[in-house]
């Protein structure tokens, strides 16, 4: 490739665009990063990836002035830099993309945009601004509408308004904090195209990720950390493989090996037959969705986010009000509070796992009963036996290797992994007939998706109904006997895995394309 | 230099409490430099507080009868507080409770002549439930209709306080006074001195048997708020309400459920006040003790036995607080708890950095 030929020629020259000299962060009883260094030269894709909690978002949330360093510091174009806010950073040309999206939902684009600068100094020609924003959004292939309110965007797009924002305000290093997280594969290759074009106009991006393909695919030089540490810097994606990155990453050799045993499927247990709901904004979110789960079976739904995925799981486990006939063994549960879905059966794993799926200042034995506390023995009449309740809490621990000082620790000090092991632990335990698991995975690491792949096949080989929803592809293939793909509150398409599906295929179908 | 907040990891169990104590001392502190600015010799004053308040078994019989309607207001602040709902409305509860006692005796609902075993448990009931219905009227509009609790419990008390003062200056005004007749004994909660014959201890001690029902009542939500489902499903409701729903609680019933609870503890304060201390309606029947019940409640961090501690000291501060001014050192201490109770609070979970550290030069 000439371009990355081209690129260590200037680098050899122009000073880097941006570095990192030996960082040390610390939180209490943390050590995020343990003298790091990393660089990145202007006109390249530098991809850093990493386990969550390895350290990626700390590194760069002091390169983007968020954090301050206890030790080591930040050079800008060869000048050592001591930021004290993201102000700062973005006065020196570097901007940060993070996960969850820092926009005004009820304001237009072009407000958001301008939100935070300095002009216009006092009268807001809002006319003049859209069209510069049109412009800027233009030259570098992000397609979105200047007028529009962020509330109406998806995210992918919100994502691009993040990104023209940061742009705006003359941003040279543009640093994008699992970027793909939220996209589908068609949204994912756009997205790629804009960065190359960024890239190719001599601005830099640092690409977060722990998808190793998408690594691969698109970045110059990887960066791989692991336990504050970088485990290999600026390598080269063409002289690597994915196995070798996987084992930089997590410091072992990981391939994923499912015990999966062939299980006829039983009894239908879920029916839903023509459910429409509104969001939470009141829009239409489900029109008409019709799917059946049953015993022993899988069933993924692969969806772009917000075309009604998320609502359909809300609907089943009775946390949104919906028109149509939602029935768990013949019970029907449609537009009953949660209780009902509960005692019919139906186990849940929220999408949202520290805002739904627990409280957080409560202890670990508080959330690990949220199911079992209604009946005995932890229920002695009005009475919960705290005996009980905190034998249980010890046996599930134990049984799922959650990570904790004690039980009696609040859950908010748990890692991603170890909470979403608590949650699948209370929800296995309640032996449900149908689960229903949310984004089980999302922001995961490796081992801890690979433990969480075998729970739910060793509760499909006990018969339970699984309805899965995913944004990873892959994940879907792995686990589900039947693809659904929705797409717009409907069901658009099914696939029989392992035979009749296939990323390209069902891609097309998530975006409307043979809708 | 700079002064910037940064978040503690977890904190450890003794911090909050410790916190509280501090707060308490930093409070008393800056009560002593206004003391001492205006003139006053703030040992002395403190002092003469602790003396006035528990120096002999009289004034501490005194502190006691302060102290109980504050116990049973601050345990429906408590009790509603834990689950995130702000009830500032317990002033006015415990002025339809002190009503709906009086309305028993003066209309009367029970027969002229009943013996107090009839009036005092219809007093209670009347106090009781007219403050649950104080306290279900905005308990029903948060629940269904998600009105802002704060600004309906506020407005009701001024709405309470008008409804008092109707009855006491119309249908009940004893000869154009605002003030209702004295009741008969009947319906006067016993106190320690009308056992002065028999224990000659007792004599001239005012303490009632409402400072009985208030410290049932703590015992009673300390059992409910611990150890049972009820107080599980609260605890779950307080610290994440989206997680309750999820776990299948019926957040609507407990919100007006917990509404109704905590005005009928703040409406039998209104009864226990009338029948064991005043013996009549009159409009300034609470010297705010409704306000001063969610200072105590924080004070306290919703515990029920802790709400108990709390009242006393409040108790002896409004009481000994009248010898050295009639309002405004004690209800300036008060204040001042209050904010330094606020301020403590952000401590627990934030530890204050002074001063800059340095951007670390680069190491060439």
């Amino acid at each position: 490739m000439t371009e990355t030929a081209s690129v260590a020629l200037t680098a050899s020259v122009s000073p880097l665009a941006i570095e990192a000299v030996g960082v040390v962060k610390t939180f209490p009883g943390v050590l995020a990063n343990d003298h790091v260094d990393f660089d990145v030269r202007p006109g390249e894709i530098h991809a850093l990836l990493g386990e969550n909690g390895a350290g990626k978002s700390t590194l760069m949330n002091v390169l983007a002035g968020l954090y301050r360093p206890d030790e080591g510091g930040v050079r800008v174009g060869g000048e050592d830099v001591a930021f004290r806010s993201p102000r700062d950073a973005i006065a020196a040309g570097i901007g940060m993309v993070h996960q969850h999206f820092a926009l005004v939902p009820s304001q237009t684009v072009t407000e958001n945009v301008l939100l935070g600068l300095d002009r216009p100094r006092f009268r807001l020609d809002l006319r003049r601004s859209e069209a510069e924003v049109g412009r800027l959004a233009r030259d570098v292939g992000l397609r979105v509408d200047p007028r529009a309110r962020i509330w109406q965007l998806s995210v992918g797009e919100q994502q691009r308004v993040e990104i023209i924002k940061l742009l705006f305000h003359g941003a040279r290093v543009l640093i994008l904090d699992e970027p793909t997280a939220v996209l589908a594969p068609q949204e994912t290759a756009e997205l790629f195209a804009t960065l190359r074009s960024m890239v190719g106009a001599g601005r830099s991006v640092v690409f977060i990720s722990h998808k190793l393909g998408e690594v691969l695919a698109i970045a110059d030089r990887i960066t791989v950390m692991r336990a504050g540490r970088v485990t290999a810097a600026g390598i080269d994606p063409k002289t690597v493989t994915r196995a070798d990155l996987a084992r930089l990453m997590v410091g072992r050799s990981v391939l994923e090996r499912l015990k999966r045993t062939a299980v006829e499927p039983g009894r239908v247990v879920l029916s839903v037959d023509d459910v429409t709901a509104d969001n939470d904004r009141g829009l239409p979110a489900l029109h008409g969705a019709s799917l059946q789960v049953h015993a022993g079976e899988i069933v993924g739904v692969a969806a772009v986010a917000g075309n009604g995925q998320s609502e359909l799981a809300q609907v089943i486990t009775g946390m949104r009000t919906c028109a149509g006939r939602v029935t768990i063994d013949g019970r029907d549960v449609a537009a009953r509070p949660a209780r009902e879905s509960i005692e019919a059966g139906v186990g849940h794993v929220p999408e949202d796992r520290a805002g739904v799926g627990s409280a957080p200042n409560l202890s670990l034995v508080d959330n690990l009963i949220m199911r079992a506390f209604r009946h005995p023995p932890l229920a002695r009449g009005p009475l919960l036996d705290d005996g009980a309740a905190r034998h249980k809490a010890t046996e599930l621990q134990r049984a799922f290797a959650i990570a904790a000082p004690t039980i009696d620790a609040p859950v908010r000090i748990l890692s991603g992994g170890n909470l979403q092991r608590l949650i699948l632990a209370r929800e296995i335990d309640s032996a449900p007939k149908l689960l229903v698991a949310v984004q089980p995975t999302r922001g995961l690491d490796i081992g801890a998706i690979e433990g969480v792949h075998q729970l739910l096949l060793d509760l499909r080989a006990r018969g339970t109904a699984i309805l899965l929803i995913s944004e990873e592809l892959d994940e879907l293939l792995a686990l589900a006997d039947r693809i659904l793909v929705m797409y717009e509150g409907r069901v658009s398409a099914s696939f029989d895995t392992p035979t009749g599906a296939d990323i390209a295929t069902i891609g097309l179908h998530m975006t409307g394309g043979e809708a | 230099m700079i002064v910037r907040l940064e978040p503690r990891g977890e904190p450890p169990v003794w911090l909050s409490p410790l916190l509280t104590v501090i707060a308490l001392i930093v409070a008393l502190a800056i009560g002593a430099v206004v003391l001492g600015f205006v003139g006053g010799d703030p040992v002395r004053a403190y002092l003469h507080i602790l003396d006035a308040a528990f120096g002999d078994i009289g004034v501490l019989s005194d502190t006691l009868v302060k102290a109980t309607p504050l116990i049973l207001t601050g345990l429906a602040c408590a009790l509603a507080f834990r689950m995130r709902l702000w009830n500032i409305g317990a002033e006015g509860q415990f002025l339809l409770g002190a009503w709906g006692a009086s309305a028993v005796v003066l209309f009367p609902l029970v027969p002229d002549g009943a013996p107090a075993i009839v009036v005092i448990p219809a007093m209670m009931v009347g106090g009781a439930l007219a403050g649950a219905l104080w306290g279900v009227i905005p308990g029903v509009l948060r629940a269904r209709l998600g009105v802002n609790e704060i600004i309906t419990t506020l407005m009701l008390n001024y709405v309470a306080l008008a409804w008092i003062q109707f009855w006491v200056f119309g249908p009940w005004s004893e000869g154009g006074f605002q003030q209702t007749a004295t009741f008969p004994k009947e319906a006067w909660l016993p106190r320690l001195t009308d056992f002065g014959k028999q224990v000659p201890a007792f004599g001239g001690l005012t303490t009632h048997l409402g400072l009985v029902f208030a410290l049932i009542a703590a015992a009673v939500l300390a059992v409910v708020v611990s150890r049972t489902r009820w107080g599980y499903e609260m605890r779950l409701i307080g610290d994440n309400a989206r997680a309750a729903r999820y776990a299948g609680v019926d957040i609507a019933k407990y919100v007006i459920v917990v509404f109704a609870i905590s005005g009928a503890l703040a409406g039998l304060a209104g009864m226990s006040e009338v029948s064991g201390v005043v013996h009549r309606l009159q409009d300034r029947i609470s010297p705010g003790y409704g306000f001063t019940a969610i200072i105590i409640a924080y004070l306290a961090r919703f515990g029920p036995w802790r709400v108990v501690f709390a009242s006393v000291l409040f108790g002896a501060l409004i009481l000994a607080g009248r010898e050295i001014q009639p309002s405004g050192v004690p209800a300036m201490i008060q204040g001042v708890i209050l904010f330094c109770l606020i301020a403590a609070e952000a401590l627990v979970r934030y530890r204050i950095v002074i001063g800059r550290r340095a951007a670390t030069s680069v190491p060439t």
